[in-house]
């Protein structure tokens, strides 16, 4: 099968109505769906209990759960409530907003290679980061991450205005391509601006890896209300970009405000992608892998793809993280860069296996 | 212009054939046991429905695609065992696509057809500038000269690439759909310069998609369905309302070309037929 | 314009030829502003005399030993960057098609770690690198191998394989002790302080062998550019002129990343502003070299006196010269 048409055409198509009457077999699926989706929240559950308990120092599920009914002060408890809760909370929301934010790239674009870190985004969201810690000396999350905001919307406006000018238009090489470049100048600029400050290298060189460590509650809380606007937002964009995934004249025809829908999930896209990386360093290939897989099992209708996105990708986030944290006991490897070690084989064989349209 | 004959050939009835020929795409073949021969100095054009293997047998042709079994003979040799710059000075190809370097003028793009002509240290030679001026006099775009290919309308374009391949000077031409994208005027035009180079003794073999232009320009017509050859011959004795109905599911009506008087396929007015033969 | 004796004809580019002859003019310039100024400046008559052996002691020690191997392997180390930009720009047939891009320079850069991490002096951080350079492209190549590698498939694979190498390289710096974590980023962001004949050598060699390569597939893969069937059509092997053209692009970033550390975006900008230089259609393999021997000695010199005594590492000055470029293309090409 071809990526495009995996993006472009969706068997649904507008209404699931549609698809039920043409095809009687499928009547039940959006129940399946439905279940599906309890059920992922019942696998988070367990993700996020695992993530709670297991790390460089392995606490029994009796204690954690000690540690929210009867908490007694002890180090264990210290641990769970100020450090293991936070992290996998911020873990649940940004892999949600990155696997959110994948989706929509990809149902935007029509480029099944769209990526929230490999387009740059990510990339330009931790520049303004950088900018805000490292030059103004702004440490107020709620602060910096308008920093981010602007960093992430810059990158992507003009990732996707390089890659669709010239003669042959966008295509996902060359959008990946661009968004390759954009984003090691940012990183490039991002390092230097580090490098005159030893202290701050020092505090930020995990973080410009990806890494779920080190953020407080305080972080969490001041940025929820940034990544829940941009999820609710995402999540509504499902029937349009549905829409649109026919191409930019069948979604005008069908009357679909083509611009409309394309400046609201840059917008989205934007305050995912921003709140993301402001909490978690600039992380490649979740929003890549996890909506390839999701539209392997759910098919190409958005609105399912969005929220099971949003679902699956904190589960593998944090699995990674666990990972990365069992790994090298006691010691840890970052989840990015767990990430990437998993993310890149995909990519190259998505890249291998897929008829990429040519340059 | 005379196109130089290969050196020490024998002069044969077919100098470019393919002899039991499978071809695939990878795992997905598309062809078996064909067996074809292009006639000298004809102008040979292979027609069929979408998918039926007409481009990828003209790419076997043209060395692009290797064959899984048998082989292409040019001159009697195997053509993936002469060297590739030899083929290239017999044997010219217009893909069904190219791509245009950024901002290259006419002038050169139709330079670049004479490589196959040039070592490191004869880049240039007058041969060379001759080949040239009369590949871009004879597809009228002389004037085009310093203009930059990308600027050009689709049928000039085409007219350049044609240039090109001609500069190559070769006595066989293969043309993969030369008129697609093209309108009406400009695909007349393009054919008429096909059957002018047929007439100046060069061998040419195009694919093309309209029955109608085919039967008129063809001195020979291979048909293809479903990977085979199903007809082959000159038009008129080769197409008929039954090999229209069973290769093109189409029922027709066949009348003489008032300006040729080659056959002319009129498409029965409720055309849909119901089972295919 | 044509020269032809006897049989032999050789076809020369008149703007090319000029644009040529001015960029060497530049290269020239910009290097005698740098052997002569610093902190000790050097008249420009002593530094002719002690290029010629007979200058004034100090002029000797300081252009001889201190600041001509900086500028003769910022210059060399351009042009192999530059010229492994055209290949691979070539190759990919896009304006994008870097090495920087593509993986080769961050597995350069990952040989390099290892061997800063495993102690190694400044000769066995240069083999670290070229051997991660080349091992990497290996593994592309192969990866992106399916009957041919088209270009667009070696990118993509490609920058799988940077992404996956910049995790290990954050990984491996991450680890390391504090000090090694230093040398090696500051290995990392390029630069070319401190560099002696000895860094210079191994690019000279590389050039030598591997220019005459280059100049020898420029034409075939100028026909490339067209599409393969095209280039077939001519009478060309695509896929044996591909193979020595990446051989030779992967070599030289690899000995140049391997002399400067990976100097990003060299290799990015010099084809394309060769190009526009020279107005020669698609890209041209001497006058990007040139190109990038100017732009980075160029860049080096900017980086040791833009905030001197501050010195910028020369890598962050061409990072923003990327930048610029980049914006550039986009505005360039909106039309």
């Amino acid at each position: 099968m071809r990526p495009a048409e995996e993006t472009a055409v969706p068997v649904a198509g507008t209404g699931e109505e549609a698809g039920a009457a043409r095809d009687p077999g499928r009547r039940g699926r959006p129940a399946v769906l439905a279940t599906g989706l309890v059920v992922g929240m019942a696998v988070l559950a367990l993700v996020a209990m695992a993530s709670v308990a297991l790390g460089a120092r392995g606490v029994s599920f009796g204690t954690v759960i000690d540690a929210f009914l009867a908490p007694d002060g002890s180090n264990d408890h210290t641990v769970i409530r100020e450090l293991r809760v936070p992290r996998t909370l911020l873990g649940i929301g940004v892999g949600a907003t990155l696997g959110l934010a994948g989706a929509l790239m990809q149902s935007l674009t029509r480029n099944p290679l769209a990526d929230p870190g490999l387009l740059g985004v990510n990339e330009g969201a931790a520049l303004g980061v950088t900018l805000a810690l490292g030059l103004f000396g702004l440490s107020d999350p709620a602060v910096y991450v308008w920093f981010a905001f602007g960093g992430a919307a810059l990158t992507s406006v003009a990732v996707y205005a390089l890659a669709s000018s010239g003669r042959s238009g966008s295509s996902p090489v060359r959008l990946t391509l661009a968004g390759v470049a954009f984003g090691m100048v940012c990183t490039a600029i991002a390092s230097a601006i580090l490098r005159m400050d030893a202290q701050t290298f020092d505090r930020m060189r995990f973080w410009l890896t990806g890494s779920l460590a080190g953020q407080t509650a305080d972080t969490l809380v001041r940025l929820a209300p940034f990544m829940a606007a941009g999820l609710v937002l995402g999540l509504m964009l499902a029937r349009p970009l549905n829409t649109l995934a026919l191409g930019d004249d069948a979604g005008k025809a069908l009357g679909v405000g083509v611009n409309r829908t394309r400046i609201l999930t840059g917008v989205a896209v934007t305050l995912l992608c921003g709140a993301a990386t402001a909490a978690a360093g600039p992380l490649w290939f979740v929003g890549l892998i996890v909506p390839h897989a999701v539209r392997a099992v759910v098919g190409p209708d958005q609105r399912w793809v969005l929220p099971y996105s949003a679902l699956a990708a904190p589960v593998l986030l944090l699995a990674a993280d666990v990972a990365g944290r069992l790994i090298a006991r006691p010691g840890e490897v970052q989840v990015g860069i767990v990430w990437a070690v998993i993310g890149a084989p995909i990519f190259i064989m998505l890249a291998r296996r897929r008829r990429v349209a040519a340059l | 212009m005379a196109a130089a004959p290969a050196k020490g050939s024998p002069l044969m009835a077919s100098r470019l054939s393919g002899t039991s020929l499978t071809l695939a795409y990878d795992q997905r073949v598309v062809a078996t046991d064909l067996n074809v021969s292009i006639p000298d100095e004809s102008f040979t054009v292979i027609i069929g429905p979408n998918a039926c293997g007409k481009s990828t047998l003209l790419r076997a042709l043209a060395r692009m695609l290797k064959p899984k079994t048998g082989a292409v003979h040019l001159d009697g040799s195997v053509i993936t065992s002469l060297p590739s710059k030899e083929v290239a000075r017999r044997l010219g190809l217009l893909p069904q696509s190219s791509i245009v370097p950024d901002g290259i003028t006419v002038a050169d793009l139709v330079a670049r057809g004479r490589y196959p002509h040039q070592r490191l240290m004869r880049q240039w030679s007058k041969a060379d500038e001759k080949a040239v001026a009369e590949a871009m006099r004879a597809t009228d775009v002389t004037e085009l000269g310093d203009r930059i290919v990308d600027e050009l309308s689709g049928g000039q374009r085409q007219r350049v690439w044609l240039a090109m391949a001609l500069a190559q000077e070769t006595p066989i031409l293969l043309l993969d759909e030369p008129t697609t994208f093209l309108d009406i005027s400009h695909q007349i035009e393009v054919l008429d310069l096909c059957a002018d180079l047929h007439e100046t003794g060069r061998t040419m073999v195009a694919v093309l998609h309209d029955l109608n232009q085919a039967c008129r320009y063809a001195t020979h017509l291979i048909v293809m369905r479903g990977g085979a050859i199903v007809a082959e011959g000159e038009p008129g004795d080769v197409v008929t309302p039954e090999l229209v109905r069973q290769v093109f599911e189409l029922r027709c009506e066949i009348i003489q070309d008032p300006q040729t008087g080659t056959p002319l396929i009129v498409p029965e007015a409720r055309r849909r037929v119901t089972a295919p033969a | 314009m044509t020269i032809r004796v006897g049989s032999w004809s050789v076809r020369l580019a008149p703007r090319a030829l000029i644009t040529g002859a001015a960029l060497l003019v530049l290269a020239c310039a910009v290097s005698v502003a740098a052997l002569a100024t610093g902190e000790y400046t050097v008249p420009v008559p002593d530094i002719v005399a002690a290029v010629l052996g007979q200058g004034p002691p100090v002029a000797e020690l300081i252009v001889g030993k201190l600041r001509a191997p900086r500028v003769v392997t910022g210059l060399l180390v351009g042009a192999a960057f530059g010229l492994s930009g055209a290949i691979f720009q070539s190759l990919t047939r896009n304006p994008l098609g870097s090495p920087d891009f593509i993986g080769f320079t961050a597995g350069a850069s990952t040989g390099g770690i290892i061997a800063v991490v495993a102690g190694g002096s400044a000769m066995t951080i240069a083999g670290g690198a070229l051997a991660g350079c080349v091992v990497t492209a290996v593994l592309v190549y192969a990866l992106a191998y399916r009957g041919g590698v088209q270009g667009y498939r070696l990118v993509l694979v490609g920058i799988g394989a940077n992404a996956l190498l910049l995790a290990v390289n954050s990984y491996l710096l991450t680890r390391a002790n504090i000090n090694d974590a230093a040398t090696a980023g500051a290995w990392l962001t390029g630069s070319l302080s401190g560099r002696g004949w000895d860094h210079a050598l191994p690019v000279a060699l590389a050039l030598a062998v591997l220019l005459p390569m280059c100049a020898y597939v420029s034409r075939p893969m100028r026909m490339i550019e067209m599409g393969d069937d095209a280039a077939k059509a001519m009478g060309i092997k695509v896929e044996a002129v591909r193979a020595v053209a990446i051989a030779a692009g992967v070599l030289l970033s690899g000995v140049a990343t391997a002399a400067a550390g990976p100097v990003i975006f060299v290799a990015l900008a010099a084809p394309q502003l060769a190009r526009r230089l020279t107005r020669s259609p698609g890209v041209t393999m001497g006058a990007s070299a040139l190109t990038g021997a100017v732009l980075l000695t160029a860049a080096d010199l900017a980086a040791q006196r833009l905030l001197a005594p501050t010195q910028l590492p020369v890598g962050v000055l061409t990072a923003a010269i990327g930048g610029t470029y980049l914006v550039l293309l986009l505005r360039k090409e909106r039309h």
